[in-house]
């Protein structure tokens, strides 16, 4: 308990002297903030990506594809199947019969609006069951395509992010003149960053038959896909894979995350590297002009370990300070920030997510590094002896 | 040999058998203190006079417990003080010395009264109780009421010396150690400081080593020890 006293005394002592060395300390702090500037900026990329991909997917859709393909963009079904799939057990029957969506993918090259580089941008071919089996699709300008009129919609992240796709722009793909007539939003999903056409008019446009990449399912409930699963797997005229939507958005976007992660934690510990070999140059120079006060303070019955703490929680203290002011700078700088790549070779709008979790993970690696940091010199000017400390007065 | 100062009580209070230390400086050691016997009495007040370099501030230092003799012995009331380990020694110093320097060493960021204070937040004590202290030590060296709330900067030199003191005896120690404490005051101050370490030692009977230069100022104490090459070459009673 008198330890805890005297190390706070120590502290409210050093930092009333702050202004004698606030340069110093001023290096040290920055030095933390743009470590954790860094860190919550790369990591919230990598949250944003997760969160665009995992809000994409619904706990009680199923995605079929053809068995042995990953992804929608290699996989290939003929409606005769997805029809099949409307009849297997577990399926959500509406008004209009089964809510199966039969999609084609395809991708066009768009040049982004900022970087003017081309873009593989998914074009998306749907029927009209496509928005009851994808609910939270809404139109937010405009209005549908209306089939057979060459017409498309633009998720608006793709609006946003790509030449010729605003409101009543036209563009050309796969021979055909297309019409934006329509801007969708997708909750923050993936979609968002795709374009929207008429089935049959897009299966025409890229001469695909009356095949489509996949078959969404919206099933009565999360709990009917093992059977509705199962009954796929087993019908021998079916060769095919089944997969919760909701899963095989956030598996989409697994290795891209663990990239950003693992990439962004490696460079923020370079750069703590750095930072923490500044902070203890400048809780260095602390302990050397603190050398009076602490011998004499410890003339007077201070402890060592009062020194050792008190020279520490300054260190952390810069440290937490720049913690936090790396956190607000990222969350101001970057939290919203529109950013795309690519995913499963087509192009994946998102936004940096700067959450609370986030910036609390960089304000905690900042104090764990300030404690690093502080450690050795609180050491040294508790080792050094009070006589010595006396003579350099 | 045991070198015991001349004055009031028969049983020392402080006493160092055959004390020596040296340091290393370069590849070359300096023998500061060479078996030094001395014997300090209860309620004496001691003057330390020695050349430069003779070991009259190593002596003060070993004597209020920030440094460890070489060899030898230095009982202070009965208690080895090389028996007692880092933390034991600091409780020690905490609660029986009281140390002055030349250069007062008071932190520039605190106020005089907050100085004063230091030793205090040491102890189990109230706010209150510990203001009750600050206060009657502050007055007792007879520091102005006015300016309890000055920094050391704004104070003169014999002011900021009063508060040191002031900060020395709050505690009520046994024993007062000071290194030139008039070492850095004009003549003025400097006897009104030396007026005052008297007047500690004879109305609250404080125990009083002094280490100075100043032949005036070692007058003023009751004994005189000179030190030289690191022994102690004479000592007598003063005319005090």
């Amino acid at each position: 308990m008198h330890v805890l006293r005297e190390t706070w005394l120590l502290l409210i002592v050093s930092l009333r002297s702050l202004r004698k060395r606030f340069d110093v300390a001023l290096v040290a702090t920055v030095g933390f903030a743009g470590v954790v500037l860094v860190l919550v900026a790369v990591l919230s990329m990598a949250a944003g990506f997760r969160h665009t991909l995992h809000a994409t997917g619904s706990n009680d859709v199923a995605l079929v594809l053809r068995k042995g393909s990953g992804a929608e963009l290699s996989s290939t079904l003929s409606l005769d199947q997805a029809r099949r799939v409307g009849d297997a057990p577990g399926v959500a029957v509406g008004a209009h019969g089964p809510e199966i969506s039969p999609e084609l993918l395809v991708l066009i090259n768009r040049r982004e609006r900022r970087s003017r580089i081309l873009a593989n941008v998914p074009f998306r071919g749907v029927s009209a069951s496509a928005f009851r089996v994808h609910p939270h699709i809404h139109l937010v300008a405009g209005h549908l395509f209306k089939a057979g009129l060459d017409q498309v919609i633009v998720g608006r992240a793709a609006e946003e992010s790509f030449r010729g796709l605003r409101l009543g722009d036209h563009f050309t793909s796969g021979g055909v003149r297309w019409r934006v007539v329509g801007v969708f939003g997708d909750h923050g999903g993936v979609h968002a960053s795709e374009i929207w056409t008429d089935l049959p008019t897009l299966e025409s446009a890229y001469r695909r038959g009356d095949s489509v990449s996949a078959v969404y399912a919206r099933l009565v409930s999360p709990a009917a896909y093992p059977r509705f699963r199962a009954n796929l797997l087993h019908n021998p005229e079916l060769s095919v894979s089944v997969h919760r939507e909701e899963r095989y958005y956030a598996h989409q976007s697994r290795g891209l995350d663990r990239f950003i992660t693992i990439a962004g934690t490696i460079i923020a510990l370079m750069m703590g590297l750095g930072a923490l070999f500044a902070a203890a140059n400048t809780m260095y120079a602390t302990v050397s002009e603190r050398a009076r006060e602490v011998a004499i303070l410890r003339t007077l019955g201070y402890h060592a370990a009062a020194v050792v703490l008190s020279v520490v929680a300054e260190s952390v203290l810069y440290a937490l300070s720049g913690g936090v002011l790396g956190a607000l700078a990222a969350f101001l700088f970057f939290n919203g920030f529109e950013a795309s790549t690519l995913n499963n070779f087509s192009v994946v709008v998102f936004r940096f997510a700067v959450t609370p979790s986030l910036a609390a993970a960089g304000i905690l690696f900042a104090g764990a590094l300030g404690l690093l940091a502080g450690l050795a010199p609180a050491v040294a000017a508790a080792r050094r002896p009070i006589a010595a400390g006396i003579r350099a007065l | 040999m045991t070198e015991t100062a001349a004055q009031p009580s028969s049983e020392p209070l402080i006493r160092l058998e055959r004390v020596s230390k040296s340091y290393r400086r370069g590849g070359e050691t300096i023998q500061v203190l060479d078996r030094v016997d001395l014997a300090i009495p209860r309620g004496d007040f001691l003057a330390l006079m020695a050349p430069s370099g003779s070991g009259k501030s190593t002596l003060l230092n070993l004597l209020g417990g920030l440094d460890r003799p070489d060899e030898g012995s230095i009982l202070f009331d009965g208690v080895a003080l090389e028996s007692l380990g880092p933390r034991a020694l600091t409780r020690w110093r905490a609660t029986h010395v009281g140390f002055v320097f030349q250069l007062y060493h008071l932190l520039p960021v605190l106020s005089a009264a907050r100085n004063v204070e230091l030793p205090l937040l040491l102890q189990r004590l109230g706010r209150a109780e510990r203001s009750r202290r600050v206060a009657a030590a502050l007055s007792l060296v007879g520091f102005p009421d006015d300016r309890h709330t000055f920094r050391p900067t704004e104070l003169s030199g014999g002011q900021q010396q009063r508060v040191a003191i002031a900060r020395a005896i709050v505690t009520n120690p046994t024993v007062l150690l000071c290194d030139e404490p008039t070492g850095d005051l004009d003549r003025r101050a400097g006897d009104e400081i030396l007026d005052l370490l008297v007047e500690l030692n004879r109305r609250l009977d404080k125990t009083i080593v002094m280490v100075t230069h100043d032949p005036h100022a070692a007058e003023r104490a009751h004994t005189l020890v000179r030190l030289e090459k690191g022994l102690v070459g004479e000592i007598r009673a003063t005319s005090s």
